[in-house]
């Protein structure tokens, strides 16, 4: 039962009304970041009634679909009183007032910021992430902070210690993760729009399984500066929305150099929602050949197949190209983000701040008893592996070799590259799986990331958007994935697709 | 059984940044625990280290400063372990691309001059304090300190090339001058900017492989590193001579028992799992800024030494005193510069100077008499205005009422006679009060020429001039 995003159904009362009492019937929830900014600059509604809305939408269904971990109402309505104000004064920003989740491993200053773990659950954050700074400069509203697979590690969200969330289009089935409180959050309209991280597809994927737009900016685009790391070299952080010219605006936003990330990329940020606007006659589609083989859900290769036809059809050349090393990803990526995570994960040893287990006797109990009590299965299974892996005496035949591989992976782009704009695949082998259906066989959830790892692992951007539903009712998801810092072509490809289709406008009957 | 002492160093000194390495808290020493932290030092959820250039300009100085290779291309790495005043469980240290290799400096021992070389000179993080209950009164707990947490070090390591506790010793002088020279460190060990580390083994004369080494910590004086080369050498002498084998292990020295005692030992060593920090891209230094830098580095200990010696003509030991210190240097020189003669300045402040100056445990630095003032005490005694003995009088005057040294001299009446005719009345009225002497004198017994100048000295209340006085007693006497 699929409706338009803006509740088009409620627009069309008596044209005898006020034009303020005509939005009151708008569901509010349901609204884009560009039409809840045309709205609340038209003052068709103020921030404050937005938020309300929202978080009405939250009490309502929440219960059905742990998106959130906590809400930060107080906050958000402080910053919408702050925003109808400014609004008041004319003031124009690009999301001013708009209500925004993140992903609870990003730090906001004074909320808790708990990764999904129980070794953080305490943990209030002194400081804005560099994103957190920008969105507030942007005029955002924070609602709350979203569940995750514990420190971005898992692809269902099973893995949080906060308990999992339900994909909104089937209750009995997983958003996909690790960022699947946020992709939960924007589909089932508890938010305008979401902040996720993506490590090996964990923005993706979830985006994928729900039905909505994700995008994972190309490493360096965007600043980690107070998102908690997973796997340093592979993290990002990028927006979920409900529409790809909603990405284009979020990413205005966060993107850029930050003097405190010497990751971030000194590179231009042109005006992504300009870009939106070209159409894309001319440019050409890769199709990568190791990404339709036989782990394929039939279903899902042929909406992909009839997406590039759409593609084909806005005037885009498709063309064969190929990522030859695609199957060594998946082993690449666990040595390599096993082995930063090692070292990240390393300071949650209850000295300073988080969990720490009382029953300890001497120091190497303190730190044993409150990791072994404080982390996750699936933490630990990576803590371990990575520590593994970086061992002495197995340094050279893991994580070097890990090394080599990703850069063969980075060079399959740069070749596929030279023939074609844009890369199409699927997101995911699959629609959205139930659970548990996994949990008892890692390798089997770590192959649900084969295709969103290698965009991570090579740096470059890759979005997913929907662009069909499987025979059960679930979203299939589009990823398009570009050059280094070529944001505005898949921007660009995503939208001129949105502009041609529906799927983006369907959202689940809850 | 006679063996053959094989020591290197592992010098960690603080850099003289402001701030810390990788973020912009204050480096200050002496401040209330903590004080000196934020979420980057303090290794909270999320935060990431940026890079101090100042830090990486010191470590280039330093490597400029030892004849090290400054690399083009380095890198940082993370040294995996945990300890509580280690708040991100690792440190940012640099192992596979260190910023400098292949250095050397110069020692002298007993007058032997001897090139030891520099393996390798890295960058990293100091970790932060831990204060253990007891010492607060408070049993059962630790506390932290975490204001040394991201301070930036250098570490400094040499090439076992070291062979007595003398050179160990003369090589960390030679190297804190070099590191204050070259304004890199201010070396206080006090402060604990500057320690060491040695890695000592023995090996019977003439094998060319090293024995078993143990690696001494807690080193926080240049008498204790002596006293536990000393103390390790003997130690390792009798195990072997016992027929047994040295344990590879980490030894600490007790300078209150003046012992070295096992820390760890290898079994138990850290796997530190070094690898790139993902967190920082690779430190990139052109060669314009290497020799941008070059030019800025002054003049080295080694350097002045040589020039000293041939410019000024002053003994080789005059000049390792005088350029042990760069303070010392400058006073000397400038003293020279405003007219002194070389040795007389050399003498006096090797002398007069640093002996009242130690006595007050003041260095150079803190010395009451400018050098401008020095060298006109200095000019006065080249022009024989007053002898030493009298310069003796007029500098501790000086010393303590930061007067003048003219004006002293003519306060106290103490210029120096020089004139022949006054001198010579003096010396025939001690002629003539001793007769017995003088007739003594010219039969040959020349020894009493001392008792002549004495008596003329003491007539003239120390101001007749003493090469004066030699000569006319001999005028007159033979
Ligand atoms: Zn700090």
């Amino acid at each position: 039962m699929a409706r338009n995003r803006t509740g088009s159904e409620s627009l069309n009362v008596s044209s005898a009304r006020s034009q303020r009492f005509l939005f009151s019937n708008i569901i509010m929830h349901r609204l884009t970041i560009e039409q809840a900014v045309e709205g609340l600059q038209a003052r068709k509604f103020s921030s404050a009634e937005l938020t309300q809305a929202i978080y009405d939408r939250i009490d309502k269904i929440e219960g059905s679909v742990s998106a959130y971990i906590h809400l930060t109402r107080e906050m958000a309505q402080q910053q919408a009183q702050d925003a109808d104000r400014l609004i008041a004064q004319g003031e124009k920003k690009p999301l001013l007032g708009v209500p925004i989740a993140l992903k609870d491993l990003i730090c906001a200053q004074g909320t808790r910021t708990t990764c999904g773990s129980k070794i953080l659950n305490d943990f209030v954050s002194p400081y804005d992430a560099t994103v957190v700074r920008r969105l507030k400069d942007a005029g955002a509203v924070l609602i709350g902070k979203t569940n995750m697979d514990e420190f971005g590690m898992g692809s269902s969200t099973e893995n949080s210690w906060h308990g999992t969330s339900k994909n909104p289009w089937n209750l009995e089935r997983t958003p996909g993760g690790s960022s699947g409180g946020s992709a939960v959050a924007v589909s089932a309209n508890e938010c305008i729009a979401a902040l996720g991280s993506d490590t090996g597809g964990s923005i993706r994927q979830p985006a994928s399984f729900c039905g909505i737009t994700g995008l994972k900016p190309t490493y360096g685009r965007v600043s980690r500066f107070g998102l908690i790391a997973y796997a340093s070299s592979l993290d990002q952080i990028g927006p979920m929305t409900k529409t790809v010219a909603d990405s284009a605006i979020m990413l205005n936003v966060i993107c850029g150099k930050d003097p405190k990330d010497s990751t971030s990329a000194e590179v231009a940020v042109p005006d992504f929602s300009q870009a939106l606007r070209q159409d894309v006659k001319g440019m050409r589609v890769g199709l990568p050949s190791e990404y339709f083989t036989s782990g394929l859900d039939p279903e899902v290769e042929e909406s992909i197949r009839k997406s590039a036809k759409t593609l084909e059809s806005l005037g885009m050349e498709i063309v064969d190209v190929s990522l030859p090393h695609l199957e060594y990803a998946v082993a690449c990526y666990y040595i390599v983000a096993c082995a930063e995570a090692s070292a990240n994960l390393s300071r949650y040893d209850g000295v300073k701040y988080g969990y720490r287990s009382e029953r300890s006797e001497t120091l190497m109990d303190m730190y044993s008893n409150t990791r072994e009590e404080g982390f996750g299965k699936e933490v630990k299974r990576r803590i371990l592996l990575g520590t593994f892996v970086l061992s002495s005496g197995y340094y050279d035949a893991y994580y070097l070799k890990g090394q080599k591989v990703r850069t063969l992976i980075k060079n399959d782009f740069e070749n596929a590259f030279k023939q074609c704009d844009v890369i199409a695949s699927p997101t995911a082998p699959a629609p959205a799986f139930k659970f548990n259906e996994k949990t008892g066989d890692p390798l089997q959830m770590y192959l649900s990331d084969i295709y969103t790892i290698s965009a991570n692992l090579a740096g470059v951007p890759g979005m997913s958007i929907p662009c069909g539903q499987s025979s059960t009712g679930l979203p299939i998801g589009l990823q398009l994935m570009a050059k280094h810092f070529d944001e505005e072509t898949l921007l660009r490809v995503g939208h001129q697709y949105q502009q041609n289709t529906d799927h983006h406008l369907k959202f689940p009957s809850l | 059984m006679d063996y053959e002492l094989v020591i290197g160093l592992e010098v960690h000194t603080q850099m003289k940044t402001k701030t810390k390495i990788f973020c912009s808290c204050s480096t200050a020493f002496g401040r209330s625990p903590n004080e000196n932290t934020c979420p980057v030092c303090l290794g909270l959820p999320g935060v990431l280290p940026v890079l101090n250039k100042q830090a990486l300009e010191y470590a280039i100085r330093a490597c400029l400063a030892t004849h090290s290779e400054v690399q083009e291309i380095s890198q940082f790495d993370r040294k995996n372990y945990f300890y509580p005043d280690l708040p991100k469980g690792y440190q940012i240290s640099q192992f596979a691309l260190p910023i400098g290799l292949r250095g050397h400096l110069d020692i002298q021992v007993d007058g032997v001059q001897k090139r030891i070389g520099i393996t390798r000179i890295h960058m990293e993080e100091d970790a932060g304090k831990l204060i253990h209950g007891e010492n607060l009164g408070v049993s059962g707990k630790s506390y932290i300190d975490f204001n040394r947490t991201g301070v930036p070090l250098i570490e400094i390591v040499s090439e076992p090339e070291l062979r007595s506790a003398e050179e160990a010793k003369a090589y960390l002088i030679e190297l804190r001058s070099i590191l204050q020279y070259a304004d890199v460190s201010d070396c206080n060990m006090e402060e604990g900017s500057f320690r060491c580390d040695a890695n000592v083994s023995l090996r019977p004369w003439g094998q060319e492989e090293f024995g078993t080494r143990t690696e001494l910590k807690n080193l926080n004086s240049f008498r204790f590193i002596q006293k536990a080369i000393e103390y390790e050498t003997d130690r390792q002498a009798k195990i072997l001579n016992q027929g047994e084998k040295v344990i590879q292990e980490t030894r600490l020295y007790d300078s209150d028992k003046g012992i070295t005692f096992s820390m760890r030992s290898k079994e138990e060593a850290h796997d530190y799992r070094y690898f790139p920090e993902p967190d920082l891209p690779p430190i990139v230094v052109n060669s314009e800024w290497i020799e941008r830098t070059r030019s800025t580095i002054p003049e080295l200990p080694e350097e002045k030494r040589q020039r000293y010696v041939a410019e000024f003509k002053i003994p080789e030991y005059d000049a390792g005193v005088l350029t042990a210190e760069q303070d010392l240097a400058h006073y000397f020189e400038n003293c020279v510069s405003e007219g002194a003669i070389p040795k007389t300045a050399s003498n006096w402040i090797m002398g007069d100077l640093l002996g009242r100056l130690n006595k007050e445990g003041l260095g150079i630095s803190n010395c009451p008499i400018p050098a401008i003032a020095m060298a006109e005490l200095f000019k006065l005694i080249d022009k024989q205005t007053i002898s030493g003995k009298i310069a003796k009088t007029v500098f501790e005057d000086m010393y303590s009422t930061g007067k003048p040294a003219e004006q002293i001299i003519q306060e106290k009446g103490l210029v120096q006679i020089s004139d022949t005719g006054a001198l010579e009345k003096l010396v025939q009225e001690v002629i003539d009060a001793n007769p017995g002497q003088a007739e003594e004198f010219r039969n040959g017994k020349d020894k009493l020429m001392g008792f002549f100048v004495g008596q003329v000295m003491k007539a003239s209340k120390g101001q007749a001039n003493p090469e004066l006085v030699n000569k006319i007693i001999k005028e007159k006497l033979t």
